[in-house]
């Protein structure tokens, strides 16, 4: 069985939009004894299903959009320290390939964070598709991990005893709420 | 072109306030390196004067930064680290936390300090206090150790290697200046 034929196995076939008010990109890196949280909003999508089964799935965060819990830290975020929103207001992603794995998914593709393009795999299950009210709706959920300072973000700062108070792996959580095109 | 340059020091005959003017001296033909003075005149940062009008120095101070294109921080170093009036200005122009003025505005910190080393802890956290506020801390460096001894009757840098060192910092100050404007066009 070709890659295509297994992906239409698991994704119905069709132009899937992002519902941004149901979809979330959330990402976790532990900061000292505990884990920093944060997320982006609004979030654009869109995954395409062809007919053979080739599938793509694309999304973008505005920079600016990132979402912490407090002020003074969300202005840092978007600093040359972190994402440097004004040279980079956007963090994409394009997939290249997209193929069944165990009982879930796996994504291949391109992350750009910071303007810095790089290869990641997400991996993650996909919710059985339904349909309400004459609309088609599908879920998907993806995790991946990312080394931040390979984007060139590296920012650190020192705890007393000598060690990097930030941690360098970050871990990227993505749930898409898409919705058919008709 | 417009630079700001920031002394740390208020004291009269501060070695800083002679790097800035050094600066001011070496500065490239079109760009005007104007030294900001008011550091003594600025209240202590209290956060319960935010939500009014903020008093006239600090207004002062954060149009002097508005209006610049890019900063240029001198820093002596007190017990280890950056001179209180000098943290307290960029306190005060850390907010309002929504739009600050330090925000992705291109700065430089060199130092001159009277030890042997030149200001180097202190330079390494005005550096990471200006990237926390916001401010695009560019990659250069000048630490004038031996500050007594490091300039002539007319202020000016003995070593001609600091000079040049100097000039390359402003250099790759205008750089980032210029690096921004032409983002800013595009």
């Amino acid at each position: 069985m070709s890659e295509a034929t297994a992906t239409k196995s698991i994704l119905p076939t069709g132009t899937w939009q992002v519902d941004p008010v149901h979809s979330q990109v959330s990402f976790a890196v532990d900061y000292h004894v505990g884990t920093f949280r944060g997320s982006f909003s609004p979030l654009n999508g869109t995954l395409t299903v062809a007919e053979d089964g080739s599938a793509t799935l694309t999304g973008s965060v505005p920079a600016s959009g990132v979402k912490v819990e407090a002020e003074q830290l969300h202005g840092h975020l978007q600093s040359p320290d972190f994402f440097d929103a004004e040279r980079a207001p956007e963090l994409t992603f394009r997939s290249s390939a997209i193929r069944p794995a165990g009982e879930g998914i796996e994504v291949e593709g391109e992350l750009a964070i910071r303007g810095v393009s790089l290869p990641v795999v997400a991996r993650g299950t996909v919710k059985e598709p339904t349909t309400y009210a004459e609309r088609e709706y599908l879920g998907l959920h993806l995790e991946a991990s990312i080394d931040r300072t390979k984007f060139g973000i590296e920012w650190n700062n020192t705890l007393p005893d000598g060690r990097p108070a930030l941690d360098n792996e970050v871990r990227i959580n993505v749930d898409l709420f898409l919705v058919k095109q008709q | 072109m417009r630079i700001l340059s920031i002394p740390g020091s208020i004291r009269r005959d501060s070695h800083n306030l002679k790097l800035a003017r050094e600066a001011q001296r070496l500065a490239p033909a079109g760009l005007e390196v104007a030294i900001f003075g008011g550091l003594a005149a600025l209240p202590h940062y209290n956060e319960d004067e935010e939500s009014g009008q903020p008093a006239s120095t600090v207004l002062e101070l954060r149009t002097a930064i508005a209006e610049a294109d890019g900063l240029l921080f001198a820093t002596p170093e007190y017990n280890g680290t950056i001179p209180g009036v000098l943290k307290n200005a960029v306190d005060w122009a850390s907010r309002p936390v929504d739009d600050p003025v330090l925000r992705n505005k291109p700065a430089a910190v060199i130092g001159a300090s009277t030890g042997a080393f030149g200001a180097v802890w202190a330079q390494a956290e005005l550096r990471k206090s200006l990237g926390i506020a916001g401010a695009r801390v560019i990659d250069a460096e000048l630490a004038v150790p031996f500050a007594d001894a490091a300039f002539d009757d007319q202020g000016r840098l003995k070593d001609p290697a600091q000079r040049e060192q100097l000039r390359a910092v402003v250099d790759s100050l205008k750089s980032a200046v210029e690096e921004r404007a032409a983002l800013a066009r595009a």
